[in-house]
């Protein structure tokens, strides 16, 4: 089972379940974190070029690595449709992550913006990956929008502080049909493999390693948890007892009487 | 003047290739708009800047 187990996105087969971003830290640690994480995927955000910039992070990310270009600084779908658009001209396929906010205090993602950019995105052949709040009524609408993925948050973005939309995630999970992946506020390897017993698809990370003592190290870490996490899931966790005891030993041929 | 990346620049009558030539911009690294909309690789020749244009050239950073 595991062998065969493969996620696949917008026609695109991965391994990994392990989504990394590559923001905060330096260029140099690139490749080591990608090979460390396993990953297939990587995210990156589109800004102005600066001329004197002889160094393209482009270089520094492994070949065969699938880009997933995000549309950070948007405050509507329209600014999300702009970037993805200059993304897909910059020749690295047809990815979007769409991350939309008007919230410039806690970065929430703005749901209804995030949905009418889906529908524009995906009929325009786009790989829509859209990063939201947690909520049913929403990821249904994405999914009749034309989106590959859902993205919900865990908690604030670069906040570290792990699942608290555990309960709505779970939801998702088990409501669409579709690979729901955790994003943001995954601060530790044992919420990223919390998520992935819960039955999540993937898990993308980028302030937890980018704010780690070493990051390679930290980027095994949550790779080891993923793939941990992800054969639970598949073997299905043993069932919780809602009171009382079960003994794991026989409860015969003791040493007395 | 066509502002790129937010500055002025005295570029009206210049072709997207000229301009690029006379840069330290990797033609391979960037993508081009035009007051809104993508300039392809395969229109930088013949895409004229014309007084009033707003272009901004962009590239791939690290994000999450």
């Amino acid at each position: 089972m595991i062998e065969h187990d493969k996620l696949v996105i917008g026609g695109k087969e991965f391994t990994s379940r392990f989504i990394l971003g590559s923001g905060k830290y330096s260029l140099n640690l690139i490749e080591s974190a990608v090979r460390d994480a396993g990953a297939q995927m990587i995210t990156l955000a589109v800004r102005r070029a600066n001329t004197k910039e002889q160094e393209n992070i482009l270089d520094y990310i492994p070949k065969g690595v699938t880009l997933l270009p995000n549309t950070s600084g948007a405050r509507n779908a329209e600014e999300a449709v702009r970037i993805a658009r200059l993304a897909r001209e910059l020749g690295c396929g047809n990815f979007v992550k769409i991350e939309i906010m008007r919230d410039s205090k806690y970065l929430l993602p703005d749901n209804a913006e995030t949905i009418r950019a889906t529908e524009i995105l995906a009929t325009e052949g786009f790989c829509v990956m859209p990063y939201m709040y947690p909520d049913l009524n929403v990821a249904r609408d994405l999914v009749n929008a034309g989106a590959a993925t859902i993205m919900p948050l865990a908690s604030p973005i670069g906040s570290n502080k792990g699942l608290a939309t555990r309960e709505i995630i779970q939801i998702l999970v088990d409501e669409i049909d579709l690979p729901i992946i955790v994003d943001a506020g995954i601060g530790r390897p044992s919420q990223a493999c919390e998520a992935m017993e819960m039955g999540v698809a993937a898990v993308m990370a980028n302030t937890a390693l980018a704010t780690a003592g070493e990051l390679p190290l930290m980027a095994s870490a949550f790779r080891q948890a993923i793939e941990a996490g992800r054969k639970a899931y598949l073997s299905g966790l043993g069932r919780v007892l809602l009171r009382g005891a079960s003994a794991s030993d026989p409860l015969t041929g003791f040493l007395r009487d | 003047m066509v502002k790129v990346n937010g500055k002025e620049m005295d570029i009206s009558g210049v072709t997207v290739s000229e301009y690029l030539a006379g840069t330290e911009y990797e033609p391979a690294r960037i993508a081009v708009e035009k007051n809104g909309d993508i300039v392809v690789k395969s229109s930088y020749d013949e895409t004229v800047l014309q007084d009033g244009d707003v272009v901004e050239i962009v590239s791939f950073v690290g994000g999450g």
